[in-house]
């Protein structure tokens, strides 16, 4: 890439410990302190020390939401197992590789990119054993991206500045002889002038924004059982949820942590926790209880590859069934799929005020792509609606917990209400909450549970809607954004789309999907799981076009926008 | 709780509409008896308790009382009475399940809800036998009792939940007798007042599935010395005793679990400053 871009791709590989997951981080903040917008996401295999890593950032002058088809960039600070994801990082002929010249480039990549520059890392750190190899790489790709040296080396020094002025100092002293080592090929891969951006920023994942944007929902309470990628996501409540008068209490196992929570919000204080698939398929039975007694929960999923222990640190949309169909009986609940890094703030907030008023559970379907994927995004300028639980006003004589006959959603007493005690039970009961095995009961409290969250309003949130035309991509959750942009490749090549994604995906709004479908001829499913569970969710639910076909592909390999393209220009057999 | 209300203090005035589905003759009803009279005891408005359970014959003790009740899934009840305290420490939460919600299925919450030692009391009314599901072997159920799962018997060594609890961290340990209401009841008050998790293993006899359990009347004795605050001490007793010992057996003095709290509260939106480029 020679002129200047509207978006470069980086990728800095390196062994574990290596600090590349560091680099990347700092890169990106440059980048953001400089005006541009970016994505970050990492690559990192199971081992905790001694394995492969690898930052991929995509920087841009506007807001992205998916990665680029290819890298133009890629900084190797060693090549020590950097094979095993190399099908992940797609380079061009265009691409520019970066390597220590002691080692070289590893012939496979090497012969992918056509200009290799070797920094001196070896010699350089033999020379000034205060720097590190890290460091060196991030001043040569800043220099060859054309980032302003200044606002790196303040970058660098406030990340390095409680370690001493002296650490700071090697670290930017480092940098800069890295940037001199390319001194002749500065802007190489080269972004255009950052656009101008005003108002409150932020540099933030997809975990972090699902915690903030859940406390901003109300939450409360959290219960937490480590699991690989949603663990940042409690881990970040910790200590927050003290600060706003909350608490975060660790669990045992999931099968603890889901009933916390149940426990915590009929205690009246909104409640949730986060896990991944494993986690999840303990919970189910739980997620059951909370449905038939009408505690509203809410349950963060953040996808990783399955089935079983599967790829804890890569992500998949293969939760899909499980999230949907996981419980036993027909038990209503709200599933919730966030579309973006930024959706993921919205998301949350959603979920938890959905859950509060309509007395359910609430699953927000996430992944480890938006989860652990951080990105420059502004300041959003509205909060979505903030659903409350209802409280019975007065003590009603005898209460009645589960009423069919106060609107579609009961009031909700809170222990310590007088003249409104009741026992909740997962057991089929009457509206008093007393058990019962008589058919009148159990078709009643099946409908009602059905009825209140099929007669809620739920606006235009439930789904992202753009374009015109014929043809229209339908796709879900971190997919979205990809989707957006291989519509928008396909654009300039003279071919429209449509694109709908459902952020509700439970309950189904097949009235809403056929206005969305209406005039549609032709539809491109897309999804990252192996067995197409959202095409197969889609023709459950809802009436499609009879021509239908699939991209889909299971994790790691992400989907990426020209595959989306290609597929839109081959029109006819699509 | 409002200390100007005037407080209710008739067992009767804890007990529900609701008719138990026990058999004639089930031990459990002399827990509910106990329950009752213990919370007329501590006087405290029914609203101010909730009773969690999980699934079991004794597991339905909570619909029979007129306080807060939760009736979860089968041995998770510590685990909502643990958010539910954690949650509401204004509440006071009891926990009532039987052996095989308690010591089998939730087995590993009981070890973790003595560790953590939050204030709950949690009783379980022990009956050696799954009486729910017609009469399987339980955790507490002695080796060489027939059933139709395990003809012959199980040949495992009964669990011994008093040494369990004990070992895992538990700061109040009793077995108590349901053919002593009154015993019984003072017992819960007790654990109630007592900080941490307090245990109360109730002897409840199962007269459908275990007649042999009729005999327990003349079994059961008072613990034949003072409880100790030494965990060392209280595991040679517990286990060296028949099984039959009444009382407060272990006493201990563990502050309760007490989750951070921050001096000064923040409003929800300062927490983004921190993501601020």
């Amino acid at each position: 890439m020679t002129s200047s871009a509207q978006s470069v791709s980086v990728a800095m590989v390196g062994s574990g410990g290596a600090g590349v997951l560091t680099t990347g981080e700092m890169l990106l903040e440059a980048a953001c302190a400089g005006g541009w917008d970016g994505l970050l996401t990492r690559l990192v295999g199971p081992q905790i020390r001694g394995g492969e890593a690898a930052s991929l950032l995509r920087l841009a002058r506007e807001p992205v939401e998916c990665m680029a088809d290819q890298f133009d960039l890629l900084v190797g600070i060693d090549w020590v197992n950097a094979d095993r994801f190399s099908d992940e990082i797609p380079l061009a002929d265009s691409s520019v590789l970066v390597c220590d010249s002691a080692a070289g480039a590893p012939p496979t990549m090497a012969a992918k990119a056509r200009r290799v520059i070797e920094l001196p890392l070896s010699e350089l750190i033999k020379a000034h054993p205060t720097w590190r190899a890290n460091m060196i790489a991030l001043g040569a790709a800043g220099s060859l991206l054309g980032l302003e040296e200044s606002v790196l080396h303040g970058v660098i020094s406030r990340r390095f500045a409680e370690k001493g002025g002296a650490v700071a100092a090697a670290n930017v002293e480092a940098a800069a002889a890295g940037a001199r080592a390319v001194d002749a090929r500065r802007g190489w891969v080269c972004l255009a002038p950052a656009v101008h951006k005003t108002g409150k920023r932020w540099l933030i994942t997809g975990n972090e924004a699902v915690a903030l944007g859940a406390i901003l929902g109300g939450v409360r309470f959290a219960a937490a059982y480590p699991i690989t990628p949603a663990s940042d996501i409690l881990e970040w409540l910790a200590p927050n949820l003290t600060k706003v008068g909350g608490t975060l209490v660790q669990a045992e196992d999931e099968l603890a942590s889901v009933n916390m929570i149940i426990g915590a919000s009929y205690g009246g204080v909104a409640s949730l926790t986060a896990t991944s698939g494993p986690g999840l398929s303990l919970m189910v039975e739980s997620l059951g209880l909370a449905t038939a007694s009408e505690v509203p929960i809410v349950i963060v999923n953040v996808m990783r590859g399955g089935p079983s222990t599967g790829i804890p640190t890569k992500s998949e949309q293969s939760d899909l069934n499980i999230a949907v169909y996981g419980m036993h009986g027909d038990a209503p609940h709200l599933v919730i799929a966030p579309q973006s890094v930024a959706d993921c703030w919205l998301s949350a907030q959603w979920a938890t005020g959905l859950a509060e008023a309509l007395q359910t559970p609430a699953i927000l379907l996430s992944d480890q792509f938006l989860g652990q994927a951080q990105t420059a995004m502004a300041r959003p300028a509205e909060r979505p609606p903030v659903g409350r639980r209802i409280l019975p006003e007065e003590a009603p004589s005898p209460y009645r917990r589960y009423a069919l006959d106060s609107g579609t959603v009961s009031p909700m007493s809170i222990p310590g209400m007088r003249g409104c005690t009741y026992t909740a039970d997962g057991l089929t009961h009457n509206e008093r909450g007393t058990p019962t095995s008589g058919a009148r009961d159990h078709i009643a409290q099946l409908d009602k549970r059905r009825d209140k969250l099929d007669a809620h309003p739920y606006g235009s949130l439930w789904a992202t809607l753009e374009g015109e035309g014929e043809t229209a991509v339908l796709t879900w959750g971190s997919l979205t954004g990809v989707v957006r942009e291989g519509i928008a490749q396909a654009r300039a090549a003279g071919v429209s789309a449509r694109l709908i994604a459902p952020r509700l995906l439970l309950p189904t709004r097949p009235a809403e999907m056929s206005s969305a479908l209406a005039g549609v001829e032709r539809l491109l499913v897309v999804e990252q799981s192996h067995g197409t569970q959202f095409l197969k969710y889609l023709r459950a639910h809802y009436d499609l076009p009879a021509n239908v076909s699939v991209l889909h592909r299971p994790g790691p390999l992400p989907i990426r926008p020209h595959e989306v393209c290609r597929r839109l220009l081959e029109g006819e057999s699509l | 709780m409002n200390a100007a209300q005037p407080l209710k203090c008739r067992p009767s005035d804890y007990k529900s509409e609701v008719k138990p589905i026990w058999c004639p003759g089930c031990g459990d009803y002399h827990v509910l008896m106990a329950l009752t009279r213990a919370m007329a005891a501590l006087g405290l408005p029914p609203e101010r308790i909730a009773v969690v359970s999980g699934i079991g014959c004794s597991s339905r003790i909570p619909a029979y009382t007129n306080c807060y009740g939760f009736h979860g899934v089968h041995g998770r009840a510590l685990a909502v009475a643990s958010g539910l305290k954690i949650a509401r420490p204004d509440m006071t939460v009891i926990v009532a399940t039987g052996d095989g919600d308690g010591y089998s299925i939730g087995g590993n919450h009981f070890l973790h809800a003595c560790r953590r030692n939050v204030d709950l009391t949690y009783i379980v009314m022990d009956n050696h036998i799954y009486g729910m599901t017609k009469g399987q072997p339980s955790p507490t159920t002695e080796p060489d009792f027939d059933t139709a799962l395990t003809p012959g018997g199980t040949g495992l060594r009964p669990f011994n939940p008093l040494v369990v609890a004990l070992a895992s961290g538990a700061n109040f340990v009793a077995r108590a007798y349901s053919g002593n209401p009154n015993e019984t009841a003072a017992l819960i008050v007790d654990a109630v007042e007592h900080p941490g998790f307090s245990f109360v293993e109730v002897l409840s006899a199962c007269v459908t599935y275990r007649p042999d359990q009729r005999a327990w009347k003349e079994r059961v004795h008072p613990a034949p010395v003072a409880p100790t605050d030494d965990p060392a001490r209280a595991a040679r007793r517990l286990m060296t005793d028949d099984g039959f010992n009444l009382g407060v057996l272990f006493r201990g003095n563990r502050p309760a679990y007490a989750p951070a709290k921050a001096s000064e509260l923040v409003a929800p939106e300062k927490l983004e400053e921190e993501f601020e480029v």
